[in-house]
C-alpha cells in the first residue's frame, strides 16, 4: 500500500499508538473475565472501571451513567428503544431528516410498526431551528432524538436549546454525539441530555465498541438481554480490549481537544479556501461558521462524486462523497437533499474530514492535486 | 468500495474516444445532470451506413465513463444495422462485467446508441411517444424501457429492475407499479416459445459458451447412448463446425442427426438462426 493521505476521519480514524499500547496487555496477559470470582478476573474488572471513568470524564458524567456497547449504532438503537419500552403509553417520536442511518432507519422502521414520527427539516445551511422541536413535542412524545453534529457537513445542532425545551416539557432527549466527540467539548453538566451515543473508532479508538450515556434517574430497559453485565443494562461479556482502548481514546481526546479545534480547524480552512478559490463552480455545503472544525463538504458542479473519489484514490487520497453512485443507491445523500442542495451540485459533493494526524503537507497535496482531477472529469462531461 | 474489473478501471482511467466530435453525422443524448449520469454519443457514418468514428462525453461515475468508452469501441467499424444488435449485456461483457447495481450504466450506453441512430435517421419524437408512458418520474424511466430491460436481461425482481434502469430508485412511489409490470412481462415471456425468450443478440463469447454447454449437457449424452460422439471444431459467427465420431461418423442417418437433432437443439437453446456443418476429416 502506497502512502495514504487520509481525509475520511468522519468515517473512521487511525487507532492512536497509545491506545494500542493500552490494549495489548489485556489481550496478551490479562484475559480474565471481570465477572469471575477470582483475583485474575478481578484485576480486569479494575481496568474496566478505569475505562468507565475515562469515558465519563470526557463528558463530565458520573461513571455509573456509562454503559458500554458495541458502537454508535447499538447506542442509538438502545437509547430510542429503551425510551419507548419504558413509556409504553407514549407513541410519538421526534427526530430530524438528517440523522445518521443508525437513527433514521430505526425510526423509519418504528414508523412502519405504528409509531407516529415528526421529521424535522433543516434549512439550506443545514441548521435546525429549535423552535421546531418545541412545536413538535406533544403529550405522547416518548423521545426526541437529534444529533449533536452532522456527519456529512459537520453542521452543529442547538442541543443546548433543545435540551432546555425537552426539560421544560418533561420529554426524554437523546443525542447522537458520535461526530462531536473529541472535536468540540460536550458536557452533560451544561447540556442536560438524557441519552448520548458515542463511538470509539471515530476518536482514534478501536472499532466495535462505543458507549451510551444514560442520565442517572432515567428509567431504562436493556436492549440486549442475557446477563448481569453493565449493571443489567447490557448483557454479554464485556469487550475488554475494546473498552480499554475506548477509555484511553477518550482520555487522549480530552487532552487534544484544544489542538483539535484550533490546529485542525486552521488546516481545514486552508484546504477549503484552497479548493474553492482554485476550482470554478464549486461551493461549500452547510454553514461555514457553525460546524465541526475538521469537516468540509464541497460540491463540484458538472462532475460526479464517485469518479472524483476514484481518481483521488489513484493518488492515495481518501475522502468520501455525498453522491448517489458511491452508496449503491441512486439518489444523492439524504442530508444534502434535506438541505435543498440542487442535485447538480449534490452529485459532485466530496467530504473531507481531517484529524489530529493530518499534516500541512497533506493539505498542500490535496490543494495541488484536486483541481486537475476536476478539470479532467469536466473535460469528459457533456455539460462543460 | 466497488468491485470493478481491471477492464472497467482501465476504461475509466484511460477512456477511449473521449471528447466531442465537431463534424458528427449523428448525436445521441441521454440522461441529465439531475439524474446523476448523462451520456452524449457522437457518430461519424459513411455512405454505406458504417460507423467510421465514435466518441462520447459522459457525466457520471466510473462505470458510466467506462461503459461509454466500451460502447464506442464496440460500435466502431460496424454498420448501423449491426450496431443496433448490441445489447447492454454486450457492453457489460466487454468490460468483464459490472457490479449489479451499476448495470444501468450499460443500459444508458445502449440507449445513447439508439438515440444516435434515430438521430441519424431523422427520427425525433418525444420520448413518451416513442417509448410509452413514464413510469418512474424521479428518473424519467418509461414503461417500455423497463419492459425491454426485463426481457433482455431476464430480470426477476424489482430490485433488479432498479439496478438496470434506475426506475424506483428515487422516492419509491412507483415500486408497486414496477412489481406489477414485472409480473406482467414475465407472464408474457413464459407464454412465448423458448426461442423468442433469448435476448436479441448474444455476444460471441456468450454464444460460444452456450453452444459448448448445450453440446455437453444436451447433445453429447444422447449421441453417446447410440455409441457415437461429437467434436466441436470451431464456431464462426453463427456457424458451428463439428465432427461426428464413433458410430455416428459412418451412420447413414448422420445427416439427419446433424440437422434434425444437433442443429435443432442448438437453435432451441442458443439462437434460432444457428447453422451446423460437418467437417469431414
Amino acid at each position: 500500500m502506497n502512502k495514504v493521505i487520509y481525509m475520511d476521519n468522519n468515517a473512521t480514524t487511525r487507532v492512536a499508538p497509545q491506545v494500542i499500547r493500552e490494549m495489548l496487555p489485556v489481550l496478551e496477559t490479562w484475559y480474565g473475565n471481570p465477572s469471575s470470582m477470582h483475583g485474575f478476573g478481578g484485576a480486569v474488572g479494575k481496568r474496566l472501571d478505569q475505562a468507565r471513568k475515562q469515558v465519563a470524564d470526557l463528558l463530565q458524567a458520573d461513571p455509573g451513567e456509562i454503559v458500554f456497547t458495541s458502537g454508535g449504532t447499538e447506542s442509538d438503537n438502545t437509547a430510542i428503544l429503551a425510551a419507548l419500552a419504558s413509556q409504553p403509553h407514549k407513541r410519538h417520536i421526534v427526530t430530524t431528516r438528517v440523522e445518521h442511518p443508525a437513527v433514521l432507519s430505526l425510526v423509519k422502521d418504528l414508523e412502519e410498526r405504528g409509531y407516529t414520527v415528526t421529521w424535522l427539516g433543516v434549512d439550506r445551511k443545514g441548521h435546525l431551528n429549535p423552535d421546531a422541536v418545541r412545536k413538535a413535542v406533544r403529550k405522547d412524545t416518548a423521545i426526541v432524538s437529534v444529533m449533536a453534529a452532522n456527519n456529512e457537513t459537520g453542521v452543529l445542532f442547538p442541543i443546548d436549546k433543545i435540551a432546555a425545551i425537552t426539560r421544560e416539557k418533561d420529554v426524554l432527549l437523546h443525542t447522537d454525539a458520535v461526530q462531536i466527540m473529541g472535536k468540540l467539548p460536550f458536557s452533560v453538566q451544561d447540556i442536560p441530555v438524557d441519552f448520548l451515543s458515542l463511538s470509539s473508532h471515530k476518536i482514534h479508538g478501536p472499532k466495535g465498541v462505543g458507549a451510551l450515556y444514560v442520565r442517572k434517574g432515567v428509567r431504562f430497559k436493556p436492549f440486549i438481554i442475557g446477563g448481569h453485565q453493565e449493571h443489567g443494562r447490557r448483557a454479554g461479556t464485556e469487550n475488554i480490549p475494546g473498552i480499554v482502548g475506548l477509555g484511553k481514546a477518550c482520555q487522549l481526546a480530552a487532552r487534544h481537544l484544544d489542538e483539535e479545534t484550533i490546529r485542525v480547524g486552521k488546516l481545514r480552512d486552508r484546504l477549503e479556501e484552497g479548493l474553492l478559490s482554485s476550482i470554478d463552480h464549486s461551493q461549500l455545503n452547510g454553514d461555514q461558521n457553525n460546524r465541526l472544525p475538521n469537516t468540509t463538504s464541497i460540491a463540484f458542479e458538472f462532475v460526479e462524486g464517485e469518479a472524483i473519489l476514484l481518481l483521488m484514490n489513484e493518488l492515495g487520497i481518501c475522502a468520501s462523497s455525498g453522491s448517489a453512485c458511491t452508496s449503491g443507491s441512486l439518489e444523492p445523500s439524504h442530508v444534502l437533499r434535506a438541505m435543498g442542495i440542487p442535485f447538480t451540485y449534490a452529485h459532485g459533493s466530496i467530504r473531507f474530514s481531517l484529524s489530529r494526524y493530518t499534516t500541512d503537507q497533506e493539505v498542500d497535496t490535496v490543494i495541488r492535486e484536486l483541481p486537475p482531477i476536476i478539470a479532467r472529469l469536466r473535460e469528459l462531461s457533456p455539460f462543460c | 468500495m466497488w468491485d470493478y474489473t481491471d477492464k472497467v478501471k482501465e476504461h475509466f482511467l484511460h477512456p477511449k474516444n473521449a471528447g466531442a466530435m465537431e463534424d458528427a453525422d449523428a448525436v445521441g443524448e441521454v440522461g441529465s445532470l439531475a439524474c446523476g449520469d448523462a451520456l452524449k454519443l457522437y457518430l461519424k457514418v459513411d455512405e454505406n451506413e458504417r460507423i467510421v468514428e465514435a466518441s462520447f462525453q459522459t457525466f457520471g461515475c466510473a462505470s458510466a465513463i467506462a461503459s461509454s468508452s466500451a460502447l464506442t469501441e464496440l460500435i466502431k467499424g460496424k454498420t448501423l444495422e449491426e450496431a443496433k444488435a448490441i445489447s447492454n449485456k454486450d457492453i457489460a461483457d466487454f468490460l468483464g462485467g459490472l457490479p449489479r447495481q451499476k448495470m444501468h450504466c450499460s443500459v444508458m450506453g445502449r440507449e445513447a446508441l439508439d438515440a444516435a441512430i434515430d438521430n441519424y435517421k431523422g427520427i425525433s419524437r418525444p420520448k413518451e411517444e416513442l417509448e410509452g408512458e413514464i413510469l418512474c418520474h424521479c428518473f424519467g424511466v418509461t414503461e417500455e424501457k423497463i419492459r425491454q430491460a426485463i426481457m433482455e436481461n431476464n430480470l426477476t425482481t424489482v430490485e433488479d429492475v432498479t439496478s438496470f434502469t434506475k426506475a424506483g430508485g428515487g422516492c419509491g412511489e412507483c415500486l408497486e407499479d414496477i412489481g406489477e409490470l414485472l409480473d406482467k412481462v414475465r407472464a408474457e415471456m413464459k407464454k412465448r416459445p423458448p426461442v423468442e425468450k433469448q435476448p436479441a443478440g448474444l455476444s460471441n463469447v456468450q454464444r460460444m459458451q452456450l453452444v459448448m454447454k448445450t453440446l455437453e449437457d444436451e447433445i453429447r449424452p444422447s449421441l453417446k447412448q447410440d455409441g457415437g460422439n461429437i467434436e466441436l471444431v470451431d464456431i464462426i459467427a453463427k456457424k458451428v463446425l463439428v465432427r461426428l465420431q464413433g458410430t455416428c461418423s459412418h451412420c447413414p442417418a448422420s445427416k439427419a442427426t446433424l440437422k434434425g437433432f444437433v442443429e435443432a437443439k442448438l437453435r432451441e437453446q442458443v439462437e434460432p438462426d444457428i447453422q451446423v456443418e460437418e467437417v469431414v476429416s
